[in-house]
């Protein structure tokens, strides 16, 4: 039995029988990842040690009756903006180089505590800022569906160790699409939970009013039961929502739910095939039982511009605590303290993040305030309106994830807002603080996967995880897998 | 252009950033395009409409007024590139 090709779930079933250990499963990730990750990069640290250790502590507590959950001694992987404690964490950045936390994140401490296996940390786009995964300090991560094809990003490594069976499933965050996008390119399940739905803490914040912790998974019961566990009120975090864990009850049944299809959406720039296989997912929903309708929601082309000013101006005050000081990276050489954080901050930093924080600083700066970050935050609210209101006719919205397949590598790397405008689909749902799942539904003509992206109201995560689970039910596009590239055993 | 040379080198100041010759005309092109797209929030009319920070309201989280032991100094201090007798360590700023 090749192990690698359970579900997250199935896996756990079996260590909960006893019929696999879970040092044995995790060695056996572990030497997955050694043979697979040489051509994908997904990985900017593997915890080998720490990891093995941690698999027998798991099985000493699933035996004695500590770990009782059903993905208790599953092996999985973070994104690298989560703070691990004594594991590197870099955010992709070289200004975080050695940069070990000496705590934990809430998300990944729920995980522990419900005795998960950490393999290692998960390439991403620098500080989370990008769209392929190419930004990173650490390398580009590949997409194994197509030569040459970036993961997306910015949790390009989170949706590349799942789509190559590296990890049963990860975290990544999503600030404007992180999660759900590469999700798209990558083929498999992630989800963008309701803004304060996960903790926070211990995630290197990006764009705080935005950034929001999610599953990567191989399908939606996986990624159902990862976000049980991380979900939750937690008082290190002002803006975690006072409510319980979720739990799901999945069910295969979308009979007289109502999907509202934003037609702006579909009118321009959107590749034939990706407009052609959602709308055929939305045809099979309507087979299968929902209520399919077209809509307008003209104010949504006004969601891209709104979210760079916020993100960027956000962005600009939250990394100025890189410094050259309290961790990392210092620059060798200067002259007095302001030269020490100037030098630091210009060679710790890469290209397209000096880029956002100087965005910030612009919009927020004395006499452009009012006429770029306050026009944003008044852009926000409009688009928050237009979803309410959508929201007041339908139980869901389908639209695609991304208006293409995987790009090349390279495409959009030197046209920055280009980058920024293949954001059309998943920025403005970031705006508005709404939960919303992307779920496989079928290929390109080249072969590479299309996502579909089903969004929610505030809190109905579990509305929009059955219509995602229903989907799956009656379709096999998530259980496709790419031909990987292994590298021959050492 | 409203990010000519002086607004690069006054917002690089600002973000305490140090472009090197070929970084700052580069980023002044960019960030040019990139404003100008953004100046297409003007065609919208927000005259009636509050700036909204939060998606949701949030309100302030007060707790207890309780003494509780903080982080320990040593942990905080692991990653500092330079420390001395339980602080950070930086270039002299006074005279």
């Amino acid at each position: 039995m090749d192990l690698s090709k359970l579900s997250a779930l199935e896996a756990g079933k079996l260590i909960k029988n006893r019929e696999i250990g879970v040092a044995e499963i995790t060695k056996a990730a572990l030497e997955n990842i050694e043979k697979t990750d040489k051509n994908y990069n997904a990985f900017i640290t593997v915890c080998a040690d720490e990891a093995m250790k941690r698999a027998e502590a798991v099985q000493k507590g699933i035996d004695d009756g500590t770990y009782t959950s059903p993905l208790a001694g599953v092996p999985m992987a973070v994104k690298d903006n989560m703070c691990t404690k004594g594991i590197l964490t870099t955010a992709a950045s070289k200004i975080l180089t050695g940069f070990k936390p000496f705590y934990n994140s809430t998300a990944v401490q729920k995980l522990e505590d419900a005795g998960a296996v950490l393999l290692g940390k998960l390439n991403m786009d620098e500080f989370a800022m990008g769209s392929t995964t190419e930004t990173s300090f650490y390398g580009p991560t590949v997409n194994p569906w197509g030569e040459n094809r970036v993961p997306g990003g910015s949790s390009g490594g989170s949706a590349v160790a799942v789509a190559t069976d590296e990890a049963y499933y990860t975290l990544g965050s999503d600030t404007g699409g992180s999660i759900r996008q590469p999700a798209s390119f990558c083929g498999v399940t992630g989800i963008k939970p309701t803004y304060g739905t996960v903790s926070r803490y211990g995630l290197l914040a990006y764009a705080s009013s935005l950034d929001q912790i999610g599953p990567v998974g191989k399908n939606v019961e996986d990624v159902a039961e990862v976000l049980s566990i991380i979900s939750g009120h937690d008082k290190k975090d002002s803006t975690s929502v006072n409510q319980e864990p979720l739990k799901f009850n999945l069910q295969n049944n979308v009979k007289g739910k109502k999907i509202g299809i934003p037609a702006e959406y579909f009118s321009k720039g959107l590749e034939k095939d990706v407009k052609d296989r959602v709308l055929e997912a939305a045809k099979k929903l309507e087979s299968m039982g929902a209520i399919v309708e077209e809509f307008n929601m003209p104010e949504i082309d006004y969601a891209i511009p709104a979210y760079y000013i916020i993100a960027c101006a956000e962005a600009s005050s939250n990394l100025s605590r890189y410094d050259g000081v309290k961790y990392g990276f210092r620059t060798p050489e200067f002259e007095d303290l302001t030269d020490l954080y100037n030098k630091t901050r210009s060679d710790g930093f890469g290209i397209e993040v000096k880029r956002r924080i100087m965005i910030g600083a612009f919009v927020l700066s004395s006499g452009y305030y009012d006429a770029y970050y306050k026009k944003a935050l008044k852009v926000k609210a409009v688009i928050k309106n237009a979803f309410d209101r959508a929201f007041e006719k339908y139980d869901a919205i389908l639209s695609p994830a991304a208006p293409t397949t995987a790009l090349k590598m390279g495409e959009n790397l030197s046209d920055p807002l280009k980058m920024y405008l293949g954001d059309i689909y998943t920025v403005s749902v970031n705006l508005a603080g709404l939960p919303s799942i992307v779920i496989p539904c079928g290929f390109d003509k080249e072969g590479l996967p299309v996502g579909l992206q089903i969004t929610g109201k505030a809190f109905s995560e579990n509305n929009i995880m059955n219509i995602a689970y229903s989907f799956q039910q009656e379709t096999d596009y998530h259980t496709k897998k790419p031909v990987l590239k292994v590298s021959k055993e050492a | 252009m409203l990010i000519n040379d002086e607004m690069i080198d006054y917002i690089s100041e600002l973000a305490r950033l140090k472009l090197r010759d070929d970084e700052r005309e580069s980023a002044k092109n960019e960030i040019n395009k990139i404003i100008d797209y953004m100046d297409t929030l003007n065609q919208l009319d927000t005259s009636e409409i509050e700036a909204m920070s939060h998606a949701f309201p949030v309100k302030n989280v007060f707790r207890k007024d309780e003494v509780m032991p903080s982080k320990d100094r040593d942990d905080i201090l692991l990653n500092a590139p330079d420390k001395k007798d339980g602080a950070f360590k930086v270039p002299k700023t006074f005279e």
